[in-house]
């Protein structure tokens, strides 16, 4: 009864505390994005970074794709309103960060990376930044470009790219504590290992499909016979 | 409110009056006409083309007697010109499994009436001999001024070719061209056989099997061949075996080409052989140009062909002109198009046959689909072994093989005042009167509101009448994104001028404010300090 009265007593002042530190370490991801390598070591080992801004920044990249897919001037992002679907943009989000921090950490634990699965899950959202402000743009953008000034918004948005590939590789390497040449191995190692896990998981339930549809049938089979007698 | 309402429908009556109302029957026949959309779905549209008649063999009467149905009919040719001193709509029909041509007469108002003006079964040799034909193919007849009504016809099962005149008798009987090498000197064209010297152009032993012809305005003549690949074979004006021309390229890709380095000789020559893919069709339209189709995958199954043997087709069109996009299974087909026909309009719209699933798909100058029709079965408008194709004006006959001398029938097709208003708008749109086009176009959205085409039309009005916003808009429904930024960068540059003043004036502020005010606040510093 006391604690509890100790911690309601003590609530406000650690929400504003946890809120200020979680806006810190939210717009700590403009310092990660600027200087990668000094960025991602205090990101981990400096606890400059949260899990709670991470998330963050994966939900406003998962709106903001969204925006930009659908509110995108139709001359360069023409998407069939028809077809259209939200939840494949979050599944597309969403899924390749779960399963790369999955595969990820199974493979760097075995190369003395230091990192835990958190910490990669903290990286790649913490990467994703730079795209989401290159998108952000390029959305209002495009309504004053025209077809034939495109390639004002192709480099754009090739910045991004690759900007994004060169975050993730500074992030893989400080959070592991490796060098350069070993966090691009691992980096690709682990985009190999994310096929696998899918191909596994496709054969997995068509198996287990395949498996539940044999013993349907068997049971059908013998429903059959019985009734029949 | 009864007074409101007679208003509306006075309003009404009259707007209906302003354009020429096209009569709509819920219960009168169709031929299910369809478009493909901006996103190349396929949408109903109303019919543009429609059967005005369907004409049997066994319905025709010459001398009296029925002519007897068709027996798998391959080709038709429409030829008008003075023939006995009288102009006619001349149709020859083909009818290979009966080794005959049978000329169909049209005339009266529209040309609506019909009759059997001839029946030929043979031709008349140099020699005074009549020579039946032996499942016969193809047939020109020429409307080019120095040889205006001459007659080319490819006699399949005898191996020949034959070039007659007005009277049939025979003026060249082009035969297997064999090892016949082109030598030229100054006198003209020298031909030397030599068996065994220089590259072969067609095995000596083989078959001259030649299925449909065409002859240009210089005189060439154009046969496609059955077994022969590498194009159309060409004959000059005498009949003398000259080349091959306009075969399509051959695409070999890296991975066919991997597999050939690493198998053995034995391997090499089981292989297929990478060859170019067969025409099945030859066709001249109103300038000249060859139209050829074929049903190979892989090439482009129509392509006009310039002198030279070039694709010259355009191709501006959402798709290639390629038939059917949906290839699902229905009605037991399946895959893509296979052409088989096509005929050039005098506008230069374009409508090709397809033996696959029996459709017309009629194409404009630019290639983009205007409407599809026609369908697999054996009734009216429908079709259950597609062979030929070709147009009188704009009055289209279609040919039906049918199955194993049953089902063959020549289907006539003439416009509907649909169509007719497309064919209008067209016209005003390729004369580039595109201002005069709008009202065109809107009647023709106002009866068909998925017709694309309409919507890029009344944009280009739009746009040379300076409403860019409306313009815009419109290109916008067609997905048209360089036009539409076309319309944009006029309207963006008239904005701007617009609204200049805000631009100068926020920049003033951002120039003057931020001095003014360091040096307000500097002063009042050293006042105070003061």
């Amino acid at each position: 009864m006391t604690a509890i009265k100790k911690r309601a007593g003590r609530a406000p002042n650690s929400t504003a505390l946890w809120f200020k530190n979680y806006l810190a370490s939210l717009r700590y991801s403009l310092y990660t994005m600027r200087r990668p390598l000094d960025g991602f070591w205090d990101l981990i080992h400096e606890k400059r970074g949260s899990m709670a801004a991470a998330h963050t920044i994966v939900v406003l990249f998962v709106l903001v794709q969204i925006v930009y897919l659908t509110q995108t001037n139709f001359t360069f992002i023409n998407i069939n309103m028809e077809t259209f679907s939200s939840v494949f943009v979050v599944m597309n989000i969403v899924g390749p960060l779960l399963l790369f921090s999955l595969a990820n950490w199974c493979l760097t634990t075995l190369f003395d990376g230091k990192g835990r699965i958190s910490d990669i899950y903290m990286g790649y959202a913490y990467a994703m930044v730079p795209q989401l402000i290159i998108r952000a743009i390029l959305t209002p953008l495009s309504h004053v470009v025209t077809y034939d000034e495109m390639m004002i918004l192709v480099l754009m948005w090739y910045i991004g790219e690759y900007w994004f590939y060169l975050l993730i590789l500074c992030a893989m390497k400080q959070i592991h504590d490796y060098s350069f040449g070993k966090a691009v191995i691992t980096t690709i190692l682990s985009l190999a290992a994310m096929g696998i896990m899918v191909f596994i998981f496709l054969m997995f339930f068509a198996v287990v499909s395949d498996g539940i549809a044999y013993f349907y049938s068997l049971g059908q089979e013998a429903l059959f016979r019985m009734r029949r007698g | 409110m009864v007074k409101k309402f007679i208003s509306v429908f006075l309003a009404g009556m009259l707007f209906a009056g302003a354009f020429p109302s096209v009569a709509f029957s819920a219960t009168g026949p169709t031929n299910y006409t369809f478009t493909y959309n901006e996103w190349n779905v396929p949408i109903p549209s109303p019919d543009a083309y429609r059967v005005s008649a369907y004409i049997l063999g066994q319905h025709l009467y010459f001398n009296g007697e029925s002519i007897g149905p068709w027996r798998s009919p391959q080709d038709l040719h429409v030829w008008q010109g003075y023939l006995g001193g009288e102009w006619r709509n001349l149709l020859y029909v083909v009818d290979s499994g009966n080794n005959r041509i049978v000329i169909l007469e049209f005339y009266g108002e529209n040309n609506a009436e019909y009759r059997v003006f001839d029946i030929i079964d043979h031709v008349i040799m140099p020699d005074g001999e009549p020579s039946g034909f032996n499942n016969p193919h193809g047939i020109y007849i020429s409307d080019w001024a120095f040889n205006r009504g001459q007659i080319w016809i490819t006699d399949t099962n005898n191996q020949r070719v034959l070039h007659v005149n007005e009277n049939w008798e025979v003026l060249t009987e082009i035969r297997h061209p064999g090892n016949y090498r082109r030598c030229a000197d100054s006198e003209g064209v020298v031909f030397i056989f030599d068996p065994g010297e220089g590259p072969s152009l067609l095995e000596a032993d083989s078959d001259f099997l030649p299925s449909k012809v065409a002859v240009d305005f210089s005189g060439r003549i154009f046969v496609q061949t059955r077994h022969i690949n590498r194009g159309l074979m060409e004959f000059d004006r005498y009949g003398v075996f000259a080349g091959y021309m306009g075969a399509p390229p051959v695409d070999v890709n890296i991975i066919d080409r991997f597999w050939r380095f690493i198998a053995t000789q034995e391997q090499r020559e089981r292989m297929l052989l990478n060859v170019p893919v067969e025409y099945n069709n030859v066709t001249i339209d109103h300038e000249g140009f060859l139209f050829v189709t074929t049903a190979s995958y892989g090439v482009e199954p129509v392509a006009r062909l310039n002198a030279m043997g070039d694709d010259v087709m355009i191709r501006n069109g959402f798709e290639y002109p390629i038939g059917d996009l949906w290839w699902g299974t229905g009605a037991d087909r399946s895959g893509p198009s296979e052409f088989i026909d096509v005929t050039a309009l005098p506008n230069g719209t374009f409508i090709t046959f397809d033996r696959n699933r029996g459709r017309l798909f009629a194409y404009d100058t630019q290639g983009q689909l205007l409407y599809v029709w026609g369908g697999p079965g054996n009734r009216e408008g429908f079709f259950t072994f597609p062979t030929a194709l070709d147009s009188m004006g704009h009055t289209l006959f279609a040919l039906d093989g049918g199955i194993g001398g049953n089902f063959a029938a020549l289907t006539r097709f003439d416009l509907t005042e649909y169509g007719a208003l497309i064919n209008y708008a067209l016209d005003m749109y390729h004369r580039g009167l595109y201002a005069e086009s709008y009202d065109v176009w809107n009647e023709v959205l106002r009866i068909n509101g998925n017709f694309g085409l309409a919507n890029t039309g009344i944009a280009r009005a739009l746009l040379r009448q300076g409403d860019y916003r409306r313009a815009m808009r419109y290109f916008r429904l067609q997905n048209d994104a360089r036009n539409y930024g076309r319309a944009f960068g006029f309207y963006r540059r008239i904005w701007m001028e617009q609204h200049f003043w805000m631009f100068a004036l926020g920049l003033g502020v951002i120039m003057i404010v931020p001095p003014v005010v360091k040096k307000v606040i500097k002063v009042r510093k050293e006042i105070m300090e003061s």
